[in-house]
């Protein structure tokens, strides 16, 4: 079916108006979109829709005049790209970037994942302490009591 | 080993063996990686960009075990060339794309592909058919150590490992399944699949990964929290819950149709046989939009004119940098439309 505004492209869009009397009307995306009967879609990458997140939630403005001391790049310029300068930024922004991390992801804010082989012990027993309270905590919520008994106590040795 | 090589076979993401083939094609994990002393690839200038570059290949070819990896230059290396490694879930688009001192590191095998100068300094991916994804954490894992045994990467006690974007931050891991989910695009159930996953925090994206359509009913199905969660639990959720449950909803709509829509079903299938067997120009997003039902007939034992293998070459070989690369020349669009057809009718003849 074709559309029945330009007479060109293909029907997709199709309206039944039931008041004041019922009418059809078949229209292309192009047509439909210019009568505001529909707003056409553009698929968005995570960059795109982070940085509308960024500029949302941190404000545009804010923080305007940070400058990372390392790399030179201001909050304004990764509020724009979506993207850091150098490791440092994740300190010299760290106000502001926080509590977006934290939306990102899903309320974490600390890493208790993989370790780097060469990283320091201290590091190491930080790491997982935090990922066997996380367990510890989960297994409370399963009521999986048997497990929290054993990951409480590995907690123990870990502690000790 | 050259791209020439790589051409001979359909690659590891298309082998159609592991588990949960009938509905998972293949699995990736992928770990985003920078070095501690260099600044981000949005900051770093071309001389540190080259440094960084040279930094990595020589790390990948002095920790590739056995054979020797292929490195690609993707800075020289021609659009054919580059579009050649998209198709083959090597590189992503974005880094065929990009500018300046880039490449990848790809075992012979084509389970690992290290992109070098992507987003981040290093994007350290391991691919599988089938859901395997513990075998494959295990394998890129080993390599991510034996990489941090020859490099300092940015790591922070708090943070983990630092990434480019904060939405990488921590783990740095991207897990992801490919999944052919035909039965409930065609009962429409695909959008409260989409729903409940976006509830969950996954992203559903078409095959090409971030922005593109599910061609061929192929869809991404991926974890976007990387902090917070150790890497072990994200992949046991994925292999235990989140892939077998949409598996089981897919197979359930295929067996739904096959018993309310016998019909209709096998009147899909072998249409889009008689499509292939008789175009005589056809483009690659009609090519794997047929092939789409002939790959569910295959799976639910409906379809025995060729084998998931055949399947595979022709879902490959048809795509555009591949057409050409076996053409041995560059096509414009009409004529790869012609090859194309022409391609697959020698295939199935």
């Amino acid at each position: 079916m074709v559309c029945q505004h330009c007479n060109q492209n293909k029907a997709t869009v199709h309206i039944t108006d039931t008041l004041p009397e019922k009418r059809e009307q078949h229209l292309c995306e192009d047509c439909a979109e210019k009568a505001g009967v529909i707003i056409k879609q553009t698929p968005h990458t995570t960059n795109e829709i982070l940085q509308q997140f960024i500029k949302h939630k941190a404000g545009l403005g804010v923080g305007d005049d940070l400058v990372c001391p390392k790399c030179g790049l201001t909050f304004k310029e990764f509020q724009l790209k979506g993207q850091l300068g150098c490791p440092h930024d994740y300190v010299a922004f760290a106000a502001l970037l926080t509590p977006l991390i934290q939306r990102a992801h899903e309320g974490g804010t600390h890493h208790v994942g993989k370790v780097p082989p060469s990283a320091d012990v201290t590091v190491k027993k930080h790491t997982g302490l935090l990922r066997l309270r996380r367990e510890l905590q989960e297994a409370i919520e399963q009521e999986n009591y048997e497990r929290a008994a054993r990951v409480r106590d590995e907690i123990r040795t870990m502690e000790s | 080993m050259n791209l020439e090589d790589l051409t001979k076979s359909t690659g590891e993401w298309l082998r159609g063996v592991g588990p949960m083939t009938d509905v998972v094609v293949s699995s990736r994990i992928r770990l985003a990686r920078n070095l501690a002393e260099h600044p981000f690839l949005t900051t770093a200038d071309a001389e540190q960009r080259t440094e960084i570059y040279r930094c990595l290949a020589d790390a990948m070819t002095s920790t590739s075990g056995g054979e020797a990896d292929l490195l690609v230059d993707l800075e020289t290396a021609d659009s054919v060339d580059r579009n050649l490694l998209v198709e083959r879930h090597l590189i992503s688009r974005q880094h065929a794309t990009g500018e300046g001192s880039r490449g990848v590191s790809i075992s012979p095998d084509e389970t690992r592909a290290a992109m070098i100068n992507e987003e981040d300094h290093l994007r350290l991916q391991g691919l599988r058919s089938g859901l395997q994804l513990e075998a494959l954490w295990r394998d890129i894992n080993a390599t991510d150590d034996a990489l941090s045994k020859r490099l300092s990467f940015a790591f922070d006690r708090q943070l983990g490992y630092l990434t480019a974007c904060p939405t990488n931050v921590g783990t740095g891991i991207r897990v992801s399944v490919m999944l052919h989910l035909p039965a409930l695009r065609l009962t429409k159930e695909i959008e409260r699949v989409a729903r409940a996953a976006k509830d969950l925090r996954l992203a559903v994206r078409g095959m090409y990964g971030e922005g593109t359509e599910a061609v061929g009913d192929l869809y991404q199905v991926s974890n976007q929290t990387t902090l917070g969660k150790p890497e072990d639990a994200i992949i046991q959720t994925f292999s235990e819950t989140i892939i077998p449950n949409i598996a089981g909803y897919e197979r359930a709509a295929r067996e739904n149709l096959a018993k309310h829509h016998e019909s209709q079903l096998d009147d899909r299938i072998w249409r889009a046989y008689g499509v292939l067997c008789n175009a005589r120009r056809i483009s690659s997003g009609e090519t794997q939009s047929l092939l789409s039902p002939i790959r569910m007939g295959i799976q639910m034992g409906r379809f025995k004119e060729f084998d998931l293998s055949t399947l595979h070459e022709l879902f490959l070989y048809t795509q555009p940098a591949h057409l050409q690369k076996m053409r041995g020349r560059t096509l414009d669009e009409e004529h790869r439309a012609v090859a194309r057809a022409d391609c697959i009718r020698k295939r199935l003849a």
